[in-house]
C-alpha cells in the first residue's frame, strides 16, 4: 500500500472535509481519525484547510439547500484529479432527512461521488478502511 | 404568587399538557409576559410556533410554563422588541410559519436563505422563485475598519456557518453571525411522523447531544402519554447522558487547548474521549449512543460484564485526567491565552439566560438536573460547579469540574442500578408534553403534541445554542481576531441543533 500511495500521490492524500448539513455526528468520528488510536497521518492521509490543496473532498450531510451552492463551489475549487467521498447515510441518500423541503437528498444529487461510506455515523475504523481502499484504487 | 403562576391563571388552561402548565392567553397577557422577561423576572426557555399560533416557554426559578397566543392575522406582538434573546427565535418563526412579530427589531430572514423553492414551508406555503436575495449585514462604520468574511465552509472539520468580522487592525470591533446553512427541516419531518421515526430525528438534531435530545424527546412523549419509563431504564438513560457529557467535555477541553496551539492536551484528551466512546460502542452497540434512548425506555440493557468494565474505566479516566488538569493549570503560556479572553459579562448572562458552561462560567447556577430534579437525579448526590470570571479559562474549568461530578454520578448510578425491564409500551393517546434535559452544552427543550393514534402532530426542539450564539458575538468584541477560535471553541455552540 505504501508503494501504491507513493507512486500515485507522492506519499499523501490531502482531504478537505465539507459538512453539507450533517447533524455533526459524522464530524465527531472524522475528528476521531486524528486521535492516537487511529492516527490517520501514518497512512499518508491528512486533512487540509483549503479545497485548493485537496485531492479528496469528504462530504457529510444530506446536502441542505442552503449549503448546495457552497458545496458546488468547493468542488469547483478542488483541482483535478479529485475524488469525492460521501460519508454517512445522509450523504448517501438524505438518510432520515430525505424528503424535506430543505435538503437536496444526498451528495450525488449535487456533485459526482466516487465512494460512499455508509453508517450513522460510520465508525473511525470504517472510515479508515474506506480511505485506504480509495488510496489503493486511485488512479 | 409568582409571575409565571399569574400569567397562567389569566389564560385558558390546556388540560392535557404535562408536566408543566400551558395556557392559551390573550394579547394582553402576552404583553405582560414580555414585560416579565424584559424586567428579568422570568427567563426565556423557548419561543416556537404551530400553524397559526405562537408559544412562549418561561421559567422562574424552578417553575416552568407555556403561554400560547393565536395569531388570526398571522401576526403577534414581538417578544424580541423588548427582550433581545427572542429575536432569532422570532425570525425563525417568521421564516417557517409566516407569523410576523409586530414591532420586531430585526425583520431579516434567518433560516430561510431563499433557496428552498418555498416560503413559510410549515405555514401558508408560497412558491418562491428567483435568485436568493443578498443578505444585508449590519453596518459597521468608522475609520480604518476592514471586514473578514469567514465561511460557511470553514478551514477545520467543523459545521458550516458564516462569520462576518469587522476589525480595526487585529481588534474585532463587531462580529455578526449568519446561520441556517444546515437547516434540514426537522420540524416539518416530525409533523405526522410515527413515534419511532420522530425519535430518530430527535436523536439527529445535534449528533454530539444525541442522548440529551433522545432523552428530552422521550420524556416529553412519556409526559404526553402520562407514563414513566421503568426504573432501570431511567438509571441507564442517566448513565448514557453522563457518559455523553464526559466524552464531550474531554473533547472540548482538548480542542480548546489545541486552538491555543497546545497540542499535547488535545492528544491526551482525545485518548480519554475515545475510551469512553469505545465503551459505549461495546456496551450499547453505538459509540455515540444514537437511538439508545427511546420513548418508553432504552433500546439496550447494560450487561453485568459491561457494568464491571465501566467501573474499571472510571478509575482509569480519573487517574489519567488528574495530571492533565495539572498540566492545564500549570502551563503559563496556555493560561496566557485562556485567562481574561472572551469575557461574558454577568448582565448579559442574566439577560440571555444561557445554559451549560457558558452560563455557569458567568455565575448562573441553572442546571436542569438540579433545578427540576428529574429522575434519577433527585436520588443522586452532585454539585453544580459555577465560576464568576466568564472567560475562556472559566468555561474550561466548568467542564473540568463537571467531568469530576459526572464520573461520580456514573459510579452512583452503577451502585444504585435497579433491576427489571428497560422498556415499556407507549400507549397511543392524544396529549402534549414538555421536557427540559441537561445536555453537555446546556438545557435541551423538547415539546411534543401527540395525536390519538400515537403519531407526532408537532414537535419543537430548542437547542441551548439559541441563547449562546448571540453571546459569542458579544464576548469577541475587543479581542484579537486570532483569539476567535479559542472563544468559539470555548462556547462550542451547535450549528445543526440551532439550524434545525
Amino acid at each position: 500500500m505504501e508503494q501504491t500511495a507513493r507512486r500515485r500521490l507522492g506519499r499523501s492524500l490531502a482531504i478537505r472535509q465539507v459538512d453539507a448539513g450533517s447533524c455533526n455526528g459524522c464530524e465527531l468520528e472524522i475528528h476521531a481519525l486524528a486521535n492516537a488510536f487511529y492516527d490517520l497521518e501514518r497512512f499518508g492521509l491528512h486533512f487540509v484547510a483549503s479545497p485548493r490543496h485537496a485531492d479528496v473532498l469528504m462530504v457529510t450531510g444530506p446536502v441542505t439547500r442552503n449549503m448546495r451552492e457552497a458545496l458546488e463551489r468547493t468542488w469547483r475549487a478542488t483541482p483535478d484529479p479529485k475524488w469525492v467521498v460521501a460519508v454517512g447515510d445522509c450523504a448517501a441518500n438524505g438518510g432520515v432527512f430525505a424528503g424535506s423541503y430543505a435538503v437536496a437528498g444526498g451528495v450525488s444529487e449535487v456533485i459526482p461521488v466516487d465512494l460512499h461510506l455508509r453508517g450513522c455515523p460510520p465508525s473511525p475504523t470504517d472510515l479508515l478502511r474506506g480511505l485506504i481502499a480509495l488510496l489503493e484504487q486511485a488512479r | 404568587m409568582t409571575n409565571v403562576q399569574t400569567l397562567i391563571k389569566e389564560g385558558l388552561p390546556a388540560d392535557n399538557h404535562r408536566p408543566f402548565p400551558r395556557a392559551r392567553v390573550t394579547g394582553k397577557t402576552w404583553l405582560k409576559a414580555i414585560d416579565a422577561l424584559a424586567t428579568e423576572q422570568c427567563s426565556l426557555l423557548g419561543l416556537w410556533a404551530t400553524p397559526g399560533s405562537v408559544h412562549l416557554a418561561l421559567s422562574e426559578g424552578t417553575e416552568i410554563a407555556v403561554l400560547s397566543l393565536d395569531c388570526p392575522g398571522g401576526r403577534f406582538p414581538s417578544v424580541g422588541d423588548r427582550h433581545a434573546p427572542a429575536i432569532r427565535l422570532e425570525r425563525a418563526v417568521a421564516d417557517l410559519y409566516g407569523l410576523d412579530p409586530v414591532g420586531g427589531r430585526d425583520t431579516r430572514p434567518w433560516l430561510d436563505h431563499g433557496r428552498w423553492g418555498v416560503r413559510h414551508p410549515l405555514g401558508a406555503r408560497e412558491a418562491a422563485t428567483g435568485a436568493p436575495p443578498a443578505y444585508p449585514f449590519l453596518a459597521s462604520e468608522g475609520e480604518s475598519l476592514h471586514q473578514i468574511p469567514v465561511g460557511p465552509v470553514h478551514a477545520g472539520i467543523i459545521e458550516p456557518g458564516h462569520f462576518r468580522f469587522t476589525a480595526n487592525g487585529e481588534t474585532v470591533v463587531r462580529l455578526e453571525e449568519r446561520l441556517g446553512y444546515v437547516h434540514k427541516g426537522i420540524e416539518g419531518l416530525m409533523a405526522g411522523a410515527p413515534l419511532a421515526q420522530a425519535a430518530k430525528l430527535a436523536g439527529r438534531t445535534s449528533g454530539d447531544s444525541t442522548v440529551a435530545y433522545a432523552l428530552a424527546f422521550a420524556r416529553a412523549v412519556e409526559a404526553a402519554a402520562g407514563i414513566e419509563a421503568p426504573p432501570r431504564a431511567i438509571y441507564i438513560r442517566a448513565l448514557m447522558a453522563e457518559l455523553e457529557r464526559i466524552a464531550n467535555h474531554f473533547g472540548d477541553i482538548g480542542a480548546i487547548c489545541n486552538d491555543a496551539a497546545f497540542a499535547m492536551m488535545h492528544a491526551h484528551c482525545g485518548v480519554l474521549r475515545e475510551r469512553v466512546l469505545r465503551f459505549a460502542g461495546k456496551a450499547f452497540g453505538h459509540r455515540l449512543m444514537m437511538d439508545c434512548v427511546v420513548p418508553g425506555g432504552v433500546g439496550t440493557d447494560l450487561a453485568p460484564e459491561d457494568a464491571a468494565a465501566l467501573r474499571t474505566l472510571l478509575g482509569q479516566l480519573r487517574d489519567d485526567f488528574a495530571p492533565l488538569v495539572e498540566l492545564y493549570d500549570g502551563t503559563a503560556s496556555l493560561q496566557d491565552r485562556t485567562v481574561g479572553t472572551g469575557i461574558l459579562k454577568p448582565e448579559l448572562a442574566r439577560w440571555f439566560a444561557p445554559g451549560g458552561f457558558v452560563g455557569r462560567a458567568t455565575g448562573r447556577t441553572f442546571d436542569a438536573r438540579k433545578a427540576l430534579e428529574y429522575p434519577p437525579y433527585d436520588a443522586l448526590q452532585f454539585e453544580v460547579p459555577t465560576r464568576q470570571d466568564g472567560d475562556v479559562n472559566a468555561r474550561v474549568w466548568i467542564r473540568i469540574e463537571e467531568v469530576g461530578q459526572s464520573l461520580s454520578l456514573v459510579e452512583q448510578i452503577l451502585d444504585a442500578l435497579p433491576g427489571g425491564p428497560v422498556t415499556r409500551d407507549v400507549p397511543p393517546s392524544a396529549g402534549e408534553g414538555l421536557a427540559l434535559i441537561e445536555g453537555f452544552r446546556g438545557d435541551v427543550l423538547a415539546w411534543v403534541r401527540l395525536a390519538a393514534d400515537g403519531r407526532v402532530v408537532h414537535s419543537h426542539l430548542r437547542d441551548p445554542s439559541w441563547f449562546q450564539w448571540p453571546l459569542l458575538e458579544a464576548v469577541i468584541e475587543g479581542n484579537i481576531v486570532a483569539d476567535f477560535p479559542l472563544c468559539n471553541k470555548s462556547f462550542n455552540c451547535s450549528y445543526s441543533g440551532h439550524d434545525l
